[in-house]
């Protein structure tokens, strides 16, 4: 059975708001599946003794103390935006009409 | 749905009960955001407090800041919570322009603090209000919609994006599903609230004004029948004061019981509470947006508290303000209705300041309570924010007990010093408010008085003391007000003697 359906490809686009065809949607979880099924062939040697890794190094508690550091200027924020407006990154309409 | 007619309020919890849960928000006063050394503070120029960390830019690595872990561990103390003795930040993904990474960096099933109460008094009985988890994020930045109606998302053509707030630690407060509360339910809320907001500022870890969003909460309500199960819930949103959640839950609780008794049901939803109207209305549609699709922050490595550390902090935790107040309420002698009223218009610690600089208890608590709360009322300010400092009503008060100016004329001053006028010594000779302490000025006007009430003065001299106060009144007139009520007793008494 494949790791992941042609649905979940077609939600998780639309969670990402990518426009995906139908032909892309097909190709892309084609793909994923490859690539799941890789990563879940890992489950098939993790013993019960190994416990789930979610960091790759071994440490805990790795603090900064609460002191300021400089920020960056707001023309070298803004520097790098596809548009600017009033020293505020501009984006468009954020909900669309049937929302 | 504007055709169902609405229950009043007594009517909807004799056939409903409610059941609320309450998710509080705090926003950390630390000086640096939480996973970046920018600053914190409040009102700077738009995308001046940012840098690659809090904008998302590739590459950058977060590093978290000591002292929010620290102010969440005690914040679940003081909760009564249980630390995690390891837990992990999250990514909570989603698509939205108010944080720049496209996900908020959070915890999911991992909070650093679990199972709390908080006890509440309502009218002298006790509410224990359990406490689900305390856990750990980050704020999101601030939009600007522009082209709709007033600022609204709704009917917006574009939106202009502020991040200096995105990254500033944010503390969620989540409560367990609250039952029994019956027609309570709305002060239990605003009870509950209030609490939380007294606590958390006896820690100093965050200034929570609600009016200034940095405390902020999220009111969910259901009504079931007696005996039945948990109704649909809504969450409300945008509560903006004390006064609100009660409001909130109030109009929730009509709202709801309308549809239920028209038969209807109740639709999970987002509603967004209407300060002008006091209801809330149907909010965002939530999409899929609950999909967060959480996953462990790989950026952060994992949080494990040393117990040695938590037991310290837990030593160190201030006074609990229920604690509090029962001492303050032995030491000014006062019912327990009036220390709640203390307590509810936000007066203990000014009163407690007020006693510090000078002023006798009673002297304290009566211009805060009076004169200060009843302008805060009418101002819509919290009472911290009047105008007045607790050093200037005590130097007022020490003005009336020095029989510089009398109750009356303390108003007035008052008003001057609520005005900006000064201190109150100052708005005092500024104005002119000093009473007539001049005793041949006094003198001269009870002989007037005297002279001008024959009859009274008989009276007076027959030994009917009480007629006395005729004349202090006319003296009184003629000198606006501006005369000590009791200085001009003895001096009539003196002269009819």
């Amino acid at each position: 059975m494949a790791a992941i359906s042609r649905e979940e490809v077609a939600h998780l686009a639309r969670l990402s708001r990518l426009a995906v065809t139908d032909e892309e949607l097909d190709r892309f979880a084609g793909q994923l599946d490859v690539i799941l099924q890789s990563v879940a062939r890992i489950g098939d040697v993790a013993a019960d003794d190994i416990p789930p890794t979610s960091h790759s190094v071994p440490l805990t508690n790795v603090y900064r103390d609460d002191v300021v550091q400089p920020s960056l200027k707001q023309e070298d924020v803004l520097a790098g935006a596809p548009d600017a407006a009033e020293g505020r990154f501009r984006v468009p309409r954020i909900l669309d009409e049937e929302e | 749905m504007s055709t169902t007619v609405l229950p009043t309020y007594d009517d909807a919890v004799a056939r409903y009960e409610p059941v609320i849960g309450l998710e509080t928000h705090v926003e950390l006063g630390t000086n640096t955001k939480m996973f970046c050394g920018c600053p914190t503070e409040f009102g700077a120029e738009p995308n001046t407090q940012t840098c690659p960390v809090c904008l998302g830019l590739p590459g950058a690595l977060p590093v978290a800041n000591r002292a929010g872990i620290e102010a969440t561990i005690r914040i679940g103390l003081a909760l009564n919570c249980d630390i995690a003795e390891w837990c992990r930040m999250a990514r909570k993904n989603y698509f939205y322009p108010d944080m720049p990474k496209n996900f908020q960096t959070s915890q999911y099933d991992e909070p650093l603090c679990v199972d709390g109460y908080v006890d509440v008094d309502v009218d002298g009985e006790t509410f224990r209000i359990e406490i689900e988890r305390v856990h750990l994020e980050e704020d999101t930045g601030k939009s600007l919609h522009v082209g709709g109606a007033t600022g609204r998302i709704h009917g917006a053509t574009e939106s202009l994006v502020d991040y200096n707030r995105a990254g500033i630690p944010l503390v969620e407060i989540v409560t367990k599903p609250v039952t029994g509360l019956g027609a309570r339910a709305p002060e239990v809320a605003r009870a509950y609230v209030t609490e939380l907001r007294d606590i958390i500022r006896s820690l100093d870890v965050s200034d929570v004004r609600m009016e200034q969003g940095s405390l902020r909460c999220d009111v969910n309500t259901s009504l079931n029948k007696p005996g039945e199960e948990w109704g649909t819930r809504t969450e409300a949103k945008n509560v903006n004061s004390l006064r609100s959640v009660e409001r909130a839950v109030r109009s929730e609780i009509i709202r709801q019981s309308g549809i239920l008794d028209a038969g209807g049901s109740i639709l999970q939803e987002t509603r967004h509470f209407q300060e002008d109207t006091g209801d809330t209305r149907p909010g965002r549609s939530k999409e899929t947006a609950t999909d967060y699709r959480y996953f462990p922050e790989p950026d952060l490595v994992p949080i494990a508290p040393d117990p040695a550390w938590v037991a310290e902090l837990k030593a160190a935790l201030p006074e609990k303000p229920s604690v509090k107040r029962a001492r303050l309420r032995e030491e000014w002698g006062i019912s327990e209705v009036d220390m709640q009223s203390v307590a509810n218009a936000g007066a203990v610690e000014l009163i407690e300041e007020t006693i510090a600089a000078g002023a006798s208890p009673a002297g304290a608590r009566k211009w805060w309570m009076g004169e200060l709360a009843r302008r805060a009322n009418e101002t819509g300010v919290e009472l911290a924010a009047v105008g007045a400092s607790p050093a200037q009503v005590a130097q007022l008060q020490a003005l009336v007990d020095e029989g510089k100016i009398n109750d009356k004329l303390a108003r007035q001053v008052l008003e001057g010093v609520v005005a900006g006028e000064g201190d109150p010594a100052q708005v005092m000779s500024a104005r002119g408010l000093e009473v007539v302490s001049d005793t041949g000025a006094l003198q001269a006007a009870v002989d007037e008085a005297i002279a001008a009430n024959p009859d009274v003065a008989a009276k007076i001299r027959d030994g009917k003391v009480a007629a006395a106060g005729a004349l202090v009144g006319a003296v009184m007139k003629t000198t606006r007000g501006q005369a000590d009520a009791k200085t001009v007793r003895e001096l009539i008494l003196a002269r009819l003697s």
